[in-house]
């Protein structure tokens, strides 16, 4: 741990009625970093998100996000705090026009005397073009989001996520679903939010994750079983067994 | 959404309230008082309705207990009234209360010989009950099937405390309004019902355009979201705790004013009012007029309950028969209720079924993009 770390997760054990869905994880991540997690079934990735971002409160351990511990606060605090999260499947307000899921994620105080008072801010507006020109929906804007494709409310999901302008950003199989095009052009994306922000991808696809050619922690049964680049894991003896599965003999 | 469904919204939403305008103008002139008065009666009832709307329409808080709040705002009008006309009464105290033995106003009743404070408290009272209970449940995040429960517990214990507190509030047999006076005119005389239900009027109105300023903008799309996905508001960073107590607390308050405009308009208050089919009738209400139409919610309220009272004099044992008849219709046929079901096309729909022309429609979205085609 040192002081170029945006976050620390120490030792994070998560026991569901004795079943073991994280087991003394430990994992670092520094600032700007982009990092790709991978792992089977049930390996506890999502449990993961689910620990920094407070919805599962570890029963051992501890998560320190730029130097304040995460652990007992509120979902809430800890997205103000800079902790926002993509979900596995696209969430977003089917009922809102895209235009009004972005306000929701650019507004800033998010209490309810600044949402009722006062109308947004012109630089929050000059936000929603920018995020709307960034994820090609600029052309939706007033239409439900519930009326966009799969792909687009993918899409739509990741520029209120970027829109909330979090220092980490916890991205759960955003091309879940995704045409090989549209995978492209998420991983460029992903890229390119890297450096400014911090992000965590998780997914499945290997294509996508070695597209995004960065480091890689693979998870197994609740714990950072390697971490390294493509080229390092897929070497990894460990990797192989549990992950990528030998080459037919 | 394109351009012209919206402008047919605001149509239809127009034409309803002209219409609702028009006959609310033209009510004293036709009507006969006793009608009349069932109208004001009605139109009291609607703005509970527009708070169901506010946060189950709205915010998905399905809440069986609003005739806690209703109650509230009666009980508080009603005791401002006997209090001010038990002059000529032993200890200026209203005539109940000697039965029980009662000498000396219980304390809390002491604020209210201020017209001033009962002003405040018919909808200040309601509103902070509301945000309690409200606070407490969110809190612990209890929602969906669990929070109706609660709140219809709730009900029931207001219910029972209520009916047994004879020498706080008489009790069972509640508080009579219609032989108090209030300006020096008797409060169920003719003049005075007039007055009552112009001044009922002219809330509903406010209570509409108030609705309508909280739900707009992003305070209303919060609420929305709620509704939809709360772990994502909360996830995004809102408390979704602080919305949910502010629109509970809201629609408390307007429970309370309802609730004190029936009381003055049926001359009595009593535990009655927070009995359980009551509570559910105001969901009905919303549910057949429209959910999250808050002018549904309106419309709901005034044509049920005015169907109900001719349908009652004509066939008295039928109404509750067609009442739930027309929830089943609305639950299986029309989801959206009546101005849901106007506003997303239905009637044409349904003419279209019976052979009837049609005109083409576009998906919305290929609207927009034919647009752009044709400027190539």
């Amino acid at each position: 741990m040192n002081n170029t770390d945006l976050l620390n997760l120490i030792d994070i054990t998560v026991s569901f009625e004795g079943f073991l869905a994280l087991n003394k994880l430990n994992l670092n991540l520094k600032k700007g970093e982009l990092r790709a997690v991978i792992g089977p079934n049930g390996a506890g990735k999502t449990t993961f998100l689910d620990v920094i971002t407070g919805k599962v409160k570890p029963t051992n351990g501890e998560v320190i996000f730029k130097g304040k511990s995460l652990v007992g606060r509120k979902e809430h605090k800890i997205a103000r705090l800079g902790v926002g999260r993509k979900f596995q499947s696209p969430r977003i307000f089917e009922n809102l026009t895209v235009k009004e899921n972005l306000e929701i994620s650019v507004t800033t105080p998010k209490n309810p005397l600044n949402l009722i008072n006062k109308s947004i801010k012109d630089e929050q507006l000059i936000e929603i073009d920018r995020l709307m020109k960034i994820v090609n929906l600029a052309q939706k804007v007033d239409s439900k989001a519930g009326s966009l494709s799969h792909g687009q409310k993918q899409w739509l999901e990741i520029a209120m996520l970027v829109g909330q302008k979090p220092d980490l950003m916890l991205v759960d199989e955003p091309v879940a679903g995704l045409t090989d095009e549209e995978t492209d052009l998420t991983a460029d994306l992903l890229k390119s939010l890297s450096g400014e922000n911090t992000v965590v991808v998780i997914d499945h696809d290997m294509e996508f994750i070695r597209r995004l050619d960065s480091n890689v922690s693979v998870l197994n049964q609740g714990t950072v079983l390697c971490e390294g680049t493509m080229e390092t894991i897929q070497k990894d003896k460990k990797v192989i067994d549990v992950y990528l599965g030998r080459p037919e003999d | 959404m394109s351009l012209s469904k919206i402008q047919f919204d605001k149509k239809i939403v127009l034409s309803f309230w002209i219409i609702l305008i028009a006959l609310i103008i033209a009510a004293p002139t036709i009507l006969p008082v006793f009608r009349l008065n069932l109208l004001g009666r009605y139109l009291s009832l609607s703005i509970v309705a527009l708070g169901v709307d506010l946060i189950w329409g709205y915010t998905g808080l399905l809440s069986l207990g609003q005739g806690i709040f209703f109650a509230l705002g009666g009980y508080c009008a009603a005791m401002y009234l006997q209090i001010t006309s038990s002059t000529e009464f032993p200890n200026n105290i209203p005539e109940f209360f000697a039965l029980y033995g009662v000498e000396k106003l219980p304390f809390f009743w002491e604020p209210f010989r201020s017209p001033v404070f009962t002003f405040f408290a018919i909808w200040i009272i309601p509103a902070l009950v509301a945000g309690l209970i409200g606070y407490l449940v969110f809190r612990n995040r209890i929602k969906g099937v669990y929070f109706s429960i609660l709140t219809q517990a709730s009900l029931l214990v207001f219910f029972n405390f209520f009916n047994g507190q004879q020498k706080l509030i008489n009790g069972t047999n509640g508080l009579k309004t219609d032989v108090t006076q209030l300006f020096g005119q008797m409060v169920g005389s003719e003049s005075m019902q007039r007055i009552f239900f112009w001044i009922t009027a002219i809330l509903v109105i406010a209570a509409w355009f108030f609705a309508k300023w909280v739900v707009k903008g992003r305070f209303g799309n919060i609420l929305i979201g709620i509704r939809d996905d709360e772990p994502r508001v909360r996830f995004t960073g809102y408390n979704p705790v602080i919305f949910k107590t502010i629109i509970f607390s809201i629609a408390g308050g307007l429970a309370g004013i309802s609730g004190a405009l029936y009381t003055v308009q049926s001359g009595i208050v009593s535990p009655q009012f927070m009995t359980v089919p009551f509570s559910i009738e105001m969901v009905i209400w919303v549910a057949v007029g429209g959910r999250g139409t808050l002018l549904g919610a309106i419309l709901g309220a005034v044509f049920i309950n005015y169907a109900k009272s001719l349908v009652s004099e004509a066939l008295p044992a039928s109404w509750m028969f067609i009442q739930g008849g027309l929830f089943i219709l609305v639950v299986t046929a029309l989801p959206e209720g009546v101005l849901g079901w106007i506003q997303g096309n239905g009637p044409r729909n349904l003419l279209q079924r019976f052979g009837m022309k049609r005109k083409i429609e576009t998906y919305p979205s290929l609207e927009v993009n034919n647009k752009e085609g044709n400027n190539e």
